[in-house]
């Protein structure tokens, strides 16, 4: 294969907690590469640091030590230290985080707020609203919701919202952190059928599971979080 | 261990890799006291195209200090200030009077927290509207006429009411003549100083989401002062923390909120949490 989409070197991570004097540490010296189309399955206990493994990477989080090489087209950029506007024109067309939870605006319909990725990639209006009908049909949210503002939504109406609009546009690499939790079958089926999709498309995944059975025919690697500085990865 | 003193925050102003656009704004050491008070220490900020820059900090922090420059109301007693605009080359704090006020009226538009500062509110809002364009060189009626419905459309003011004077009008729909002022030519920068605090909740709703289908539908380079963090976190790619006339952390918004770095950063996004 060729060059590894994402290298991670000795990554460490930590926050201080000013008011408390204190420093919680997450996770340290965590090393892996990633290639295109692969998928990495993250392990660990509660609480042993795979939500902010994956925070970290996409940069919500601050990386304290060590590097994380992403293969942009123009060349490799070290995401730990890249500017903010590359992170953000990078978020736009290359790394996405699919989280359950639905940020709703009030005033958005649930088919614009699907679309919005794709208008920000240049899609017109029209085009952009089909696609995102037809990937809300697809996780199962019923149409009469299309045009309603997700704001008044149940939960699980919100969460298939929010994997419609996390991917409608196919990104290079996918951050999933625990996705498919309180999903109905339905819906948790049509995600794991639009991730096998984007794996063959070649978009790379690191996803944290409840459940690692779901996506048992994705995985290609595995990595293991442990408690107390080193992780393991097994192939 | 010492956790206290943070390292300072200056990641953006490293070059940035992939994107190879200029900055619309870039403003170097600004540094400005009145009298005793240090309203600006040695600020730095870069605002790139059509990103919307959030500025958040105590009161007297230096917010609306910092946006007055910006604006080129007023200047500092120090300071490097460019915007990417057709013949402006140079430290535009250098200018005369004359010609800032010129830059101001194309270039940059401005939606203040009181529309008395930005409005005169015994003229017709379209006349306010209007006296924008004028600057612009505009002078056939009909054309002023087309190209202000157009700043109300998109700052979606009922069109019937055009030519009611503000002070008729609403806070809500003041603040959308004041955006309709500021978007008529279209400007480089918009500057919004808390555009919605004091209007009620659903109302200041709507505004900001006018805003944010304009950011949508043709990208505007905008910062925006707010008190409030839920507008900062709906509207914001990246945001500015100040403290006593200093930039104390710069981040992108989610990691403002999520991850804050500095001791005040914590403790401000903490009390609102
Ligand atoms: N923003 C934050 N500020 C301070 N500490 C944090 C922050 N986010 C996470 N932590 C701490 O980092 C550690 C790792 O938490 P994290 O959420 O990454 O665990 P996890 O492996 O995802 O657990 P779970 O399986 O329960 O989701 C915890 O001790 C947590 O309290
Ligand atoms: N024209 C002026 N003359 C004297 N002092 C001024 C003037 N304008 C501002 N200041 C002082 O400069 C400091 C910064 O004020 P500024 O209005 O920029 O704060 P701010 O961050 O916008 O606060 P707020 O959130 O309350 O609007 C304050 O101490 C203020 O009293
Ligand atoms: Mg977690
Ligand atoms: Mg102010």
């Amino acid at each position: 294969m060729s060059q590894p989409l994402l290298e991670v070197e000795n990554l460490s991570k930590h926050f201080d907690v000013h008011h408390l004097d204190q420093r919680v540490f997450a996770f340290s010296d965590v090393s892996f590469r990633l290639f295109p189309g692969q998928f990495l399955l993250l392990r660990g206990c509660n609480g042993v640091g795979k939500s902010t493994l994956l925070r970290t990477l996409y940069r919500s989080y601050v990386p304290k030590h060590g590097h994380i090489w992403f293969d942009a087209v123009e060349g490799r950029i070290d995401l730990a230290s890249a500017a903010d506007v590359d992170i953000t024109a990078l978020r736009r067309r290359d790394i996405g985080f699919v989280t359950q939870f639905l940020v709703a605006r009030p005033r958005v319909a649930a088919d614009e707020l699907v679309a919005e990725p794709l208008r920000l990639a240049g899609w017109p209006q029209d085009r952009a609203l089909d696609e995102a009908r037809r990937w809300l049909g697809e996780f199962g949210v019923k149409r009469e919701l299309w045009r309603a503002y997700p704001t008044t939504f149940s939960g699980g109406e919100q969460q298939k919202v929010n994997l419609a609009r996390a991917l409608v546009l196919p990104q290079r690499l996918l951050l999933l952190d625990e996705p498919t939790a309180s999903l109905d079958a339905g819906a948790r089926h049509a995600l794991i059928r639009r991730l096998g999709a984007l794996k063959a498309q070649g978009v790379a995944m690191i996803g944290v599971f409840h459940h690692p059975e779901d996506v048992v025919e994705l995985i290609d690697v595995q990595l293991t979080l442990a408690v107390k500085e080193m992780a393991d990865v097994a192939e | 261990m010492n956790l206290i003193e943070s390292p300072p925050f200056k990641r953006d102003l490293d070059a940035p890799k992939l994107n190879c656009t200029e900055p619309v704004l870039t403003m170097r050491s600004v540094s400005h006291r009145f009298g005793d008070v240090r309203a600006l220490n040695n600020v730095d900020v870069t605002v790139y195209p059509g990103e919307v820059l959030g500025i958040v900090g105590e009161s007297g922090s230096g917010k609306s200090t910092l946006l007055r420059m910006m604006n080129l109301e007023d200047i500092p007693d120090q300071g490097d200030y460019r915007l990417a605009i057709p013949g402006a080359t140079q430290n535009l704090f250098a200018l005369d009077r004359f010609a800032r006020r010129m830059l101001r009226a194309r270039h940059i538009g401005i939606v203040y927290q009181n529309p008395h500062l930005g409005l005169l509110m015994r003229n017709s809002s379209s006349g306010n509207v209007a006296e924008r364009l004028l600057i612009s060189g505009e002078r056939r009626f009909s054309a002023l006429r087309s190209r202000a419905r157009e700043a109300f459309d998109a700052s979606e003011f009922p069109l019937e009411r055009m030519d009611a004077p503000p002070i008729e009008l609403s806070g809500g729909m003041q603040q959308r003549v004041q955006l309709a002022k500021a978007l008529a030519l279209e400007p480089a920068l918009l500057l919004l100083d808390e555009p919605t605090t004091g209007l009620d909740v659903s109302v200041q709703a709507m505004v900001l989401d006018t805003l944010k289908r304009l950011q949508r539908d043709r990208p505007i380079t905008m910062v925006l002062v707010s008190h409030d963090l839920g507008v900062i976190r709906t509207m914001a790619d990246r945001v500015i923390v100040m403290r006593r006339g200093r930039v104390v952390e710069e981040g992108l918004a989610d990691q403002i909120f999520q991850d804050p770095q500095h001791a005040y950063t914590q403790s401000l996004v903490h009390a609102k949490l």
